[in-house]
């Protein structure tokens, strides 16, 4: 009975600062529709301002403590602003992943403005004055500031009613969560309503941040860590309503409070299987409704004429090959190595590019199948000592069943809500690498992956990677092209015309899927014993997120694209890594100013530009 | 002439609104039925559940005597029913023959095949089908790009492609020009009869419906209130007042 009070309480008091940055992530989404990856990073910030400011102004006493906090919440909600102002305004009519993917690049980009400020060292925060002491519950001593955190939640949700059915500013804003078109049509100042809806959820994330410190220490992986909890808040409770997050955000809180004492060693994979079984029960979450309205009217940009290497191209492509097969005996080690990684980041990204471009999956989790395929390897080789080919027929096959499993889940969902069921199990995935320490070795990863005697030379292993990863990605070009890539791009382009010419739209997502996972699996599986040994982060966000980069950097709307992405991606980020500690910045920078600059990717825009150069001539 | 569809006490109701009402009607092989009414009659939602879009909370839906009631659209669709869109809907991203293609893959179950190319897949037939549309020479031209007049006889094309015994066109010529829907209704009304297709279409132009259907039904408010040639319906004195009114709103007979 104590224990299960006291974890309950525990429960609680994480729940608030969970439902702080969720709802602001919430109100944040209803409006602009733009699911904010950089939420978590305002949430940072609010924690590491708080610190300084609270240190400036001496904040021993009560009034210095909660100004502290106050005012580090205030600056959050200005750093918001500005996001909005100068990045965000311009990309409101984006394609929703080109959104999600330019936010994660102001996740980059504040990460190491944290890290140039801050430092690398953890900070610790003051305690909170006059919630120093204990409280004796029921035989145990209770922080007092938990009991606090406690109050927090359920004062700010009912601020939050308040504030969105008692005032103009908030019913504008309910009016814009529901038709945003119709509140423009009625003579809105747009831009000043997403401003200050951005503001005033960054202002949430911030106080969250800034009200942790008491709690935690303050750490330059908070982002990272909030964002993927909280995206499991906002999808469990329903993207755009408040005490749908609050729920959530109990329900998840309680979860981790009792995993963390019943099973340690899987807690993550615990919340985001309370999400999958949610999602899957209630695809829109606890109190989320059917995307309606401007949502589903969606973009009117018609897709072009997807069609087959015209001679130009093929050349390029024949020229190209004939580079990788005939340059390397003239590189040396570090040359060879590097158009290795190339070859195999190549397939990776042809493989997301299936399930994203013909597919229409629009998948936020691909390095899952890209990790499970290394991990499959690599067990294969530590507990069963198999060879490499052996190992190599197992990647494909372990992401494969993966895909399979997971697929059926995410075929059932589209657009947004598709993208964070994929993340999520993305992170159970990693999660189970990271915490089943007895099979993978945990953090530390499993070592010692080489392959066969005949392929340890660096040389000889390339033209094995090239030949797999280039048949790999001959087959799925072939698939594209073939009558079931047809079928799959036209459930694509119009589900219920497919439907009513007699296709099974869902299982042929469901094969999309499989399919991209499995040769994901496969250049993961080469991955392996390229690197010689296997980690977590094979499996993580940033491995997902350099895959979509390569698409998007390519184009989705092209064949080619994602191969040409692969190359410039792989290239860009192997120089920045040498010139600068501050490469995340610069990355992000990049991924921001691309998402601007060439929304339709650089093939596509290369495209769009060939076109315009022949309507010129015609 | 062989009932192909027949439909018998058919009812759905949203909340509280029984949208529509024991709807009973038959369509026979070569015949164009028109289903008419105001807005908000019901014509969409019983549309929607001959197709399968929609579960009927009772009756029976019956093709060529077999019961399809509450099958999903594909399975209603592989027991030869075409269908076309309000709101056309085509493959943006292929060419106009691609989609006629694609069309007669689905058709020849070949869609889980994963050899050849689709384009050179029943080339012969997909240039039957646009040649009878009168699209055959625009055939390479993307569907993104096309008139939308166009896209509704790709459309047409695209819904004959598993050579389908019954013909479902929800509002076949909402936004055409008025020598255009006539052009159409034509090209539909020829096909159905050479081929023997039962066409069943929602229509608000009352010429088209008066020029090109064989017979019409009325619906009112999720009832069907007439039935019968188009010159008996247009003397119909309940028909009149659905469309026209009474005028007992404003009298004192309300």
């Amino acid at each position: 009975m104590e224990f299960l009070v006291i974890q309950s309480l525990n429960g609680l008091a994480s729940a608030s600062s969970l439902f702080l940055v969720a709802s602001g992530l919430s109100i944040i989404f209803g409006v602009t529709r733009i699911v904010n990856f950089a939420h978590g990073s305002f949430y940072m910030l609010g924690a590491y301002i708080a610190v300084t400011i609270i240190a400036a102004i001496g904040g021993q006493d009560a009034l210095g403590f909660w100004t502290g906090i106050l005012l580090a919440a205030l600056i959050v909600a200005l750093i918001g602003a500005l996001v909005e102002v100068v990045i965000l305004r311009r990309i409101y009519a984006a394609p929703e992943l080109f959104q999600l993917l330019a936010t994660f690049g102001v996740v980059l980009m504040i990460q190491d403005i944290t890290l140039a400020i801050w430092g690398p060292e953890d900070k610790l925060g003051p305690r909170a004055p006059g919630f120093r002491s204990f409280v004796m519950i029921m035989g145990s001593r209770f922080p007092s500031y938990e009991l606090f955190l406690i109050v927090v939640g359920p004062v700010v949700l009912l601020a939050l009613w308040l504030l969105f059915n008692r005032t103009r500013w908030g019913t504008l804003v309910r009016a814009a969560t529901l038709d945003r078109e119709m509140v423009g049509a009625l003579g809105v100042n747009q831009r000043l309503l997403f401003t200050s809806v951005f503001m005033f959820g960054s202002f949430l994330a911030g106080l969250g941040g800034a009200l942790q410190l008491p709690r935690e220490a303050v750490t330059l992986h908070m982002d990272l860590a909030m964002i993927t909890e909280v995206f499991v808040v906002v999808v469990v409770g329903g993207l755009g309503s408040i005490t749908g997050a609050y729920l959530a955000a109990v329900l998840i809180g309680l979860v981790h409070a009792f995993g963390i004492v019943l099973f340690p060693k899987s807690t993550l994979v615990l919340a985001f299987l309370v999400m999958a079984i949610v999602l899957v029960v209630k695809p829109y979450g606890l109190l989320g409704r059917k995307p309606s309205g401007h949502a589903a009217r969606g973009q009117a940009i018609p897709e072009p004429l997807l069609s087959p290497a015209d001679r130009p191209t093929k050349l390029l492509g024949a020229a190209v090959l004939a580079v990788l097969i005939l340059l390397p005996p003239f590189l040396g080690d570090y040359g060879v190595t590097f158009m290795t990684e190339l070859v195999i980041f190549a397939l990776f990204a042809a493989s997301l590019h299936f399930v994203m471009g013909p597919g229409g999956m629009h998948s936020f989790g691909h390095a899952a199948y890209f990790g499970l395929g290394a991990y499959g390897a690599a067990l294969a080789v530590q507990w069963l000592a198999a060879p490499m080919a052996v190992g190599l027929l197992i990647s494909p096959l372990a992401a494969g069943l993966a895909g399979l499993l997971f697929g059926w889940f995410c075929v059932r969902l589209s657009g947004v809500y598709l993208a964070m069921l994929t993340l999520a199990f993305a992170q159970i995935a990693w999660a189970t690498a990271f915490q089943w320490v007895e099979i993978t070795g945990g953090d530390n990863g499993i070592l010692g992956v080489w392959p066969s005697e005949w392929a340890k030379p660096k040389l000889v292993y390339f033209y094995l990677a090239l030949a797999l990863a280039g048949a790999g990605i001959m087959a799925l070009r072939h698939l594209i092209f073939s009558p079931f890539g047809f079928a799959l791009r036209a459930s694509r382009d119009a589900l219920l015309r497919a439907e009513a010419t007699g296709l099974n739209v869902q299982q042929l997502q469901w094969a999309g899927f499989t399919i991209a996972a499995v040769l994901a699996g496969l250049a993961g599986g080469l991955f392996a014993f390229f690197k010689g040994s296997v980690f977590p982060t094979y499996l993580s966000i940033p491995k997902s997120v350099d895959a979509l980069l390569m698409v998007l950097l390519g184009g989705v709307q092209t064949v080619s694209g994602p191969i040409a992405g692969a190359f410039v991606f792989a290239g860009l980020e192997e120089q920045l890594v040498r010139i600068t500690a501050y490469w995340r910045f610069v990355l992000g920078l990049i991924i921001v100013l691309l998402v601007m600059l060439f929304p339709k990717g650089l093939a596509g825009s290369v495209l769009a530009w060939r076109e315009r150069q022949s309507g010129d001539r015609s | 002439m062989s009932v192909v569809l027949e439909v018998s006490g058919l009812s759905k109701s949203f909340g509280g609104v029984q949208a529509v009402d024991g709807v009973s009607f038959a369509v026979s092989a070569g015949e164009l039925l028109a289903l008419i009414g105001p807005n908000g009659a019901g014509k969409t939602t019983c549309f929607n559940m001959l197709n399968g879009q929609l579960k009927p909370d009772s009756g029976e839906v019956a093709l060529a005597g077999r019961r399809i009631t509450g099958l999903p659209p594909r399975v209603v669709a592989r027991s030869g029913v075409g269908r076309t869109f309000q709101i056309t809907a085509t493959y943006g991203s292929m060419s106009v023959r691609e989609n006629v293609q694609t069309a007669l893959i689905a058709g020849h179950h070949g869609e889980w095949s994963l050899m050849g190319k689709a384009t050179d897949k029943h080339q012969a037939e997909a240039d039957a089908l646009l040649d009878l549309v009168g699209m055959r020479d625009q055939a390479a031209r993307a569907c993104g790009v096309l008139a939308y007049g166009d896209l509704k006889r790709v459309e047409l094309a695209v819904a004959l492609a598993n050579e389908p015994r019954l013909l479902l066109m929800d509002e076949p010529t909402a936004g055409m020009a008025p020598n255009e829907r006539i052009a159409l209704m034509d090209l539909a009304a020829e096909i159905a009869k050479s081929r023997s297709i039962a066409v069943l279409f929602t229509e608000h132009d009352m010429d088209v419906v008066f020029q090109h259907a064989d017979r019409v039904i009325v619906l009112d408010r999720g009832k069907l209130i007439a039935e019968g040639t188009a010159p008996e319906v247009r003397a119909n004195p309940q028909v009149q007042a659905v469309y026209l009114g009474t005028g007992t709103t404003y009298g004192a007979a309300g």
